[in-house]
């Protein structure tokens, strides 16, 4: 309110003020993000020899490929003022499909293909019966992870190990960035879709109803804008990353199996809040949920270098920092009018 | 009375770009609309009247997709249609501005008024001529603000000409503007009203709601007038004078409007001089210079100014919404450490928002718990109230306020948006504050409702509340208040008295103006 532009009528100096304005609010977060992935970063390099090495930055990437991916799409879902539970349950599912129908011989490509139509096509059905039925979308997607880790076992109850070799050249497959750094295909695919997220999410219409819808449906809608399409989509985006993902993941784990990949919703909806999207709405960016994975992976690097703690140190960083990245969003949303 | 063509001569030759037949509308236990005739002529503008909760707001969200009537046809063009939703009535060229703000928060100024039409390049939002064309389209309505500002950081009246802009920056055949005047000052309606008549000579047909007479016969060339959900008539507004307009909407003959007038509130004869509220150099850096006030028991103090001239800032730094980082606040001689709204709350001041919407009423609750909800935290929680009070205490400000229907157990979400208004002052009333900030109370609220509503402000007055009462229609205030404060710039620059008439107020405002532009001459 302090801030608010008086029309310039009156000559105001506010609006001088105003230009030179520093960033907006809600940018903050994102930076904080940053700042503290840098911190972090600094603190291994200072204790620990070895920690600023290129791998170590490449493997943050390479062992958490798939968790960026699941945290782009809930990203879309966040900002609509939704959230998607199921994600963790439909990797899972996928690798599993993915693993059961390799054994069974199909084709590599035809595998690709059916699991990417199957997380779209489940996230499709959430999304309607979001929109159409007006159901809370937590509901929803409970069920659906419901459904998904239930259809895992249908499939097979044991773990699935997989011999395709186009999936094992795939997977072992390292891309040398300089003499003795490389990463997998994974990771290059996870960037990729980062950027076409980036695109999509912040430079599109599509992308601007989605911040809209999260703002305010009942406004969106008498806005005459697509809202059905949106909230719909978000969810298929989401099913459709979290298939990808599981993708990554069976080619990370070379298996497919009912419990991959427990409580990865969560994990993800962590990284997207601590990278500075509202869970209420509206307000988020894709490259701060890529920054929120990072800090996450970051953690866990320290403790697995520290090498005495337990890795469930991990949980206890994230929540601890989970709860300072939400109160530090009320302040500054609190600041707003 | 029906749509007759003898009435309304002027027209010949001229198809109606909409007509809408025999349109119903039905809620649950609510007949919002019944058998209304409508239409639209091109290059006109068509002034909807009606009294709160009349029907006006459903008619034009029946005719834009936003409800499906159960009954009736409508043409557009001729052709009859029927709209999916606003989107739909947009893309055939139906433009809406609906009632109260409805925008995105969070977003900014620019992306707000040309969502889902973002100029592209490549298939991208191309960032750059948004807020340049942003900025064209606000500059043409005479508004300089910054177009890449969030939403949320602008008082509720810049919402509205943001708002309306997004409606006008289109090419439409039919512009619909549902009270987009309610939190105007008197130079943005003139611009609004300046559009206005740029699109209808242009051929556009308009329809515009307001509950402002003067507003109305200013502008519109034609009325429909509804009452309870029916059509009460189609007159050419030079035909009809104020009286008969009124009488129409109301249903009653009214000896004169000058009644209107008698009944309406007027400031008492001498207010106490105790003082209940005392702020000295009370300001706050960006917001309102600092300023020295004094309320005194059963006293109106009314603040006029311009829009954007720190009126609401102040009120919210009385009431602790926006902590003030200079001055003392005194209460009964005590002083109060403004952190919060809880604090000015607990020494007994109340503050009714202009933004209703926003931190207002409580929607998806009843008439009866949203009032009980200010009673109870009036009366402490560990308090229970009994029922039977309540009962009575509910009833009580229903009739007190006419708010319509008057079922307590109606959704307040689902009133009239000059009966959601009425709920919320209710709400405040209740609580029975030592000094009440009123912002804006009458906005959206009918002629006959808003004497009430005024009578009601001096009544209370005189039983010894403090009133601190804001309000764009200087004429209200003048009458109203005991003393005028009048801000500019976020200062305030003086201090009226009793006599003050609307004129003093303008000159004031206008006087300085003149000053500060020789300054920079
Ligand atoms: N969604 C809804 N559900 C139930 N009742 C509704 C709904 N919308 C409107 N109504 C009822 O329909 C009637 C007409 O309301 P409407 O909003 O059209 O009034 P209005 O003429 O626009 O009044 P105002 O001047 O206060 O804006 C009211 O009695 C209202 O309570
Ligand atoms: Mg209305």
């Amino acid at each position: 309110m302090t801030t608010s532009a008086t029309p310039v009528k009156g000559k105001a100096p506010l609006g001088a003020i105003l230009r030179g304005r520093s960033v907006p609010g809600r940018v903050v977060p994102v930076i904080a993000t940053f700042v503290l992935f840098v911190l972090l970063f600094g603190v291994g390099a200072a204790r620990y020899e070895g920690f600023t090495s290129g791998q170590v930055v490449a493997n943050l990437f390479i062992d958490n490929a798939f968790l960026i991916v699941i945290a782009v799409g809930m990203t879309f879902v966040i900002v609509t003022g939704g959230i998607d539970l199921s994600v963790g349950a439909v990797v899972a599912l996928s690798t599993m499909v993915a693993a059961a129908s390799l054994r069974a011989g199909l084709p590599a490509p035809l595998v690709v293909l059916l699991v990417l139509l199957m997380g779209s096509t489940l996230g499709l059905l959430m999304g309607l019966v979001i929109h159409y039925f007006e159901i809370q979308p937590f509901i929803v997607t409970l069920a659906g992870m419901f459904l998904a880790r239930g259809l895992c076992f249908v499939v097979g109850v044991e773990s699935i190990s997989i011999k395709d070799p186009t999936f094992r050249s795939f997977a072992t497959a390292a891309i040398p960035l300089s003499q003795n750094v490389s990463i997998t295909w994974s990771v290059v695919i996870a960037l990729a879709l980062v950027a076409v997220a980036v695109w999509v999410l912040h430079r599109t219409r599509f992308g601007r109803t989605a911040y809209a819808v999260g703002g305010s449906e009942s406004s969106a809608t008498l806005m005459g804008l697509p809202v059905a399409k949106v909230k719909i989509g978000v969810y298929v985006i989401s099913g459709l990353c979290s298939a990808i993902a599981g993708l990554l993941f069976s080619l990370y784990m070379l298996s497919g199996y009912g419990l991959h990949a427990v409580g990865m919703e969560l994990d993800a909806i962590a990284s997207v809040v601590i990278g500075g999207t509202l869970l209420s709405g509206g307000v988020g960016y894709v490259l701060g949920s890529l920054l929120g994975v990072l800090v996450l992976g970051v953690i866990q690097t320290l403790i697995s270098f520290q090498g005495t703690l337990s890795s469930w140190w991990t949980k206890i960083a994230i929540g601890t920092l989970l709860l300072l990245f939400i109160v530090m969003q009320r302040v500054f949303m609190r600041r707003q009018p | 009375m029906s749509v007759d063509a003898k009435q309304a001569p002027r027209e010949a030759g001229r198809a109606a770009v909409v007509q809408m037949r025999g349109i119903s509308v039905e809620f649950p236990g609510v007949k919002a609309l019944q058998e209304v005739d409508f239409r639209l002529l091109p290059g006109e503008v068509h002034a909807l009247m009606g009294e709160n909760g009349a029907g006006k707001s459903t008619l034009i969200k029946a005719l834009t997709g936003v409800y499906t009537p159960t009954a009736g046809v409508t043409l557009l063009d001729g052709r009859e249609v029927s709209f999916s939703g606003p989107a739909d009535a947009q893309d055939s060229g139906i433009s809406t501005v609906y009632q109260e703000v409805n925008l995105c928060p969070n977003l900014t100024v620019a992306e707000n008024i040309l969502l889902g039409r973002e100029p592209r390049r490549f298939g991208a939002v191309d960032g750059r001529a948004c807020r340049a064309r942003a900025a064209e389209l606000l500059a043409d309505m005479g508004l300089h603000i910054d177009p890449g500002s969030v939403l949320a950081e602008h008082p509720i009246a810049i919402q509205q000409l943001v708002a309306i802009a997004r409606a006008v920056a289109v090419d439409a055949k039919v512009l619909i503007l549902d009270e987009p005047t309610s939190s105007l000052d008197q130079d943005e309606v003139a611009e609004l009203f300046r559009i206005m008549r740029v699109l209808r000579d242009r051929g556009v047909a308009i329809l515009f709601v307001s509950h402002f007479l003067e507003q109305v016969y200013e502008i519109s060339d034609r009325m429909t007038v509804l009452r309870n959900g029916r059509l009460v008539g189609e007159h050419l507004t030079a035909d009809l004078s104020r009286l008969d307009l009124v009488s129409l909407m109301i249903g009653r003959e009214l000896g004169a409007l000058a009644e209107v007038e008698r009944l309406a509130g007027q400031a008492g004869e001498e207010a106490s001089t105790v003082p209940v509220l005392q702020a000295t150099g009370v300001g706050r850096k960006g917001s309102v210079a600092p300023f020295d006030l004094q309320i005194n028991r059963g006293e109106v103090v009314g603040l006029a100014g311009l829009l954007g001239s720190g009126r609401t800032e102040l009120a919210r730094l009385l009431f602790g919404a926006d902590r003030p980082d200079s001055g003392q606040v005194r209460i009964d001689g005590k002083a109060l450490h403004l952190r919060s709204p809880r604090a000015a709350i607990a020494a007994g001041i109340a503050y009714c928002s202009e933004d209703r919407k926003g931190e207002g009423v409580v929607a998806d609750l009843s008439i009866r718990d949203n009032l009980i909800l200010a009673m109870q935290a009036a009366n402490g929680w560990a308090r229970p109230i009994p029922r039977k009070t309540k009962d009575q205490l509910v009833e009580k400000w229903i009739k007190a306020l006419d708010i319509r229907p008057a079922d307590p157990d109606a959704l307040v979400g689902k009133l009239s948006g000059g009966n959601q208004q009425k709920v919320l002052l209710a709400r405040w009333l209740i609580t029975k504050p030592k000094v009440l900030i009123l912002d804006e109370p009458t906005r959206g609220i009918d002629i006959g409702a808003k004497t009430q509503i005024q009578k009601l402000v001096a009544e209370l007055a005189q039983e010894g509340m403090a009133v601190v009462y804001i309000s764009a229609e200087l004429e209200e205030v003048a009458r109203l208040s005991h003393r005028v404060v009048v801000m500019k710039d976020r200062s305030k620059i003086a201090e009226l008295d009793q006599h003050a008439t609307v004129d003093d107020i303008m000159r004031l405002i206008a006087h300085v103006d003149e000053r500060s532009e020789a300054v920079a001459a």
